[in-house]
C-alpha cells in the first residue's frame, strides 16, 4: 500500500498532502482538503454529483485517484462565487431558473456547465443540455436544469 | 475510500511499464482513463496488488500519419480525439464513434486505447476498429507484436492481451477517397451502452462498391464483423442495391443475446432496420427502411 506526496492547486490555493494510492480524488477533496461542496453520490461514476474541474475539464472526481491529480489545478463549487458572495453566472442561471430542488446533484451540474461555458468556443444550449446526460437528479427536476442550460447557451428556454 | 489497498506506480516510459507488468506476474492492472476500472475498484470487483498508471508516458500519446496508416497513441483522451484535427481528416468514423462513448465528463478522462483494450461487446470503439481493419500493437518485455483487431476479441472483456502486455499503439488504415461512413447506435439514453450498434465504411468507385468494412456492437459476445454482407456488397452497383433485401444477410454473423434491456429477437429486428436505413442514407438511395 503506497503513500504519495501530491502538490496541487484547489480553487487557486496551493495544497500539499500525503495520500494513500487508493484514495479517490472525491474523498481527498472532501475529507483532506475540506471542500464538502464535492458531493459523493454513487461512488462509481454513474450519478455525476462529484464532478469537479481538473485542468479546465469537467470530470467525475470519484473516478480519479487523488495521486493522479498531482500537479493539477482543480476547481470545486466553492471556487466559483466572488468573495463578496456574487454568484458565478452559472450559479445565477441555476437560481433564476429554479434549477435545484434538494440540491444534492447541483454542484456537479454547476461544474459541468462552468467548464463548458468557460471554453473559447461558446457551446450552444443544445450542447449544454446534451452534457447533462452525465448527471442524475433524483428529484427529477430536469426541466429547470434544462432551462438554465439553454439560457447559458444563449438560447430561449 | 472504497478500493482495496494497492501499490500505485506511474512509470514514465513504455519499457518501465512493461518491466513492472512482467515483474508483477499477473498481479498488476493497467490504469489509463480509469472510467471503467475505477468503478470496478470501488465495488472491489477488481483488487489488483499493483496499479500501473500509464497516463504519464509521453510515448503513448498523440496521433501520427504515415504511409496510409493512422497511428493513435492509446492514452489519447476521448474528448481529445473528438477535437483532434488530424483524426478528423484521416479517421472521421473513429471521431463519430467516440462521440457516442459514455458522457462528456467521462470522455474527458476515458482513453481510446482503454476502450479498445477492455473489450466491452457493446462498446463503439472495438467494433469500429474491427470495421476499419485496424491492428493493435502489443508490447511486453518479450517484444512487440501486432494483432488484427478482428482477432483480438474472444468474448466479453476477454481479449488476446496477455497479462504482461501493454497496448502501445492503434494502427488504423486510411480508407481512400470515395469512402462513405455509417454509424448508428440505438440506446435507451445518450451515454448508455448501445442495444444495437452498426459502424462501417464503404468505398465507392464509379458507382460500385469497391471495399466494405462493417461491424456490429451489442450484437454478440464480441464486436462482430459482418463478413457475409461485406462480401455481398463488393462489386455491387449502388444504383441496383436493395438495402432491405441485404438486411437479413447483414445480421447473419451476429449472435445477439437476451438481457434485461432487450431480447435477442428485438436486437435482430432492429439490426435489420438499422442496417437498411443506414445503408440507404449513406449511399443516398431511395427510402428503403
Amino acid at each position: 500500500m503506497s503513500q504519495h506526496q501530491i502538490n496541487l492547486t484547489i480553487n487557486g490555493r496551493p495544497h500539499c498532502s500525503t495520500v494513500e494510492g487508493r484514495l479517490t480524488l472525491s474523498d481527498f477533496l472532501r475529507g483532506d482538503a475540506g471542500y464538502t461542496g464535492v458531493h459523493v453520490g454513487c461512488e462509481h461514476g454513474v450519478c455525476g454529483a462529484c464532478t469537479v474541474i481538473v485542468d479546465g475539464n469537467a470530470v467525475r472526481s470519484c473516478l480519479m485517484l487523488a495521486v493522479q491529480a498531482d500537479g493539477s489545478k482543480i476547481t470545486t463549487v466553492e471556487g466559483l462565487a466572488a468573495d463578496d458572495g456574487t454568484l458565478h453566472p452559472v450559479q445565477q442561471a441555476m437560481k433564476d431558473e429554479c434549477a435545484l430542488q434538494c440540491g444534492f446533484c447541483t454542484p456537479g451540474i454547476v461544474m459541468t456547465l462552468t467548464a463548458l461555458t468557460n471554453c473559447a468556443n461558446k457551446p450552444s444550449g443544445d450542447t449544454l443540455v446534451q452534457a447533462m446526460s452525465g448527471h442524475i437528479c433524483r428529484c427529477t427536476g430536469y426541466q429547470g436544469i434544462k432551462r438554465a442550460a439553454m439560457k447559458l447557451g444563449g438560447d430561449a428556454a | 475510500m472504497k478500493p482495496a489497498p494497492f501499490d500505485y506506480l506511474a512509470p514514465s516510459s513504455i519499457a518501465e511499464a512493461c518491466q513492472l507488468l512482467s515483474e508483477a506476474g499477473g498481479g498488476a492492472t493497467i490504469l489509463a482513463g480509469g472510467q471503467t476500472l475505477m468503478p470496478l475498484l470501488a465495488l472491489r470487483m477488481s483488487q489488483p496488488f499493483i496499479l500501473i498508471d500509464i497516463t504519464r508516458i509521453a510515448a503513448l500519446k498523440g496521433v501520427t500519419r504515415n504511409a496510409g496508416i493512422t497511428r493513435i497513441g492509446p492514452i489519447l483522451r476521448q474528448n481529445e480525439a473528438i477535437a483532434d484535427p488530424t483524426l478528423a481528416q484521416a479517421q472521421p468514423l473513429i471521431v463519430t464513434a467516440t462521440r457516442h462513448v459514455g458522457h462528456h465528463q467521462t470522455r474527458n478522462r476515458g482513453t481510446i486505447g482503454g476502450s479498445i483494450a477492455l473489450g466491452e461487446p457493446a462498446a463503439e470503439l472495438p467494433a469500429t476498429s474491427v470495421a476499419l481493419g485496424a491492428s493493435l500493437e502489443l508490447t511486453s518485455t518479450r517484444g512487440t507484436r501486432r494483432i488484427a483487431a478482428e482477432e483480438f476479441y474472444f468474448g466479453p472483456y476477454a481479449t488476446a492481451l496477455e497479462p504482461d502486455e501493454l497496448l502501445t499503439g492503434i494502427h488504423v488504415p486510411e480508407w481512400q477517397s470515395g469512402t462513405v461512413w455509417m454509424f448508428r447506435e440505438i440506446s435507451q439514453r445518450p451515454g448508455d451502452f448501445g442495444l444495437v450498434g452498426l459502424t462501417g465504411a464503404l468505398t465507392v468507385k464509379d458507382g460500385r462498391i469497391e471495399r466494405a468494412g462493417i461491424a456490429w456492437f451489442g450484437m454478440g459476445p464480441t464486436p462482430i464483423k459482418a463478413r457475409q454482407v461485406e462480401a455481398a456488397l463488393l462489386g455491387q452497383s449502388i444504383n441496383t442495391l436493395d438495402p432491405r433485401a441485404l438486411a437479413e444477410l447483414a445480421i447473419a454473423d451476429t449472435a445477439p443475446f437476451d438481457d434485461h434491456h432487450a431480447s435477442a429477437e428485438y436486437r435482430r429486428t432492429v439490426g435489420k432496420r438499422v442496417f437498411a436505413s443506414a445503408l440507404s442514407e449513406t449511399l443516398n438511395l431511395r427510402a428503403a427502411a
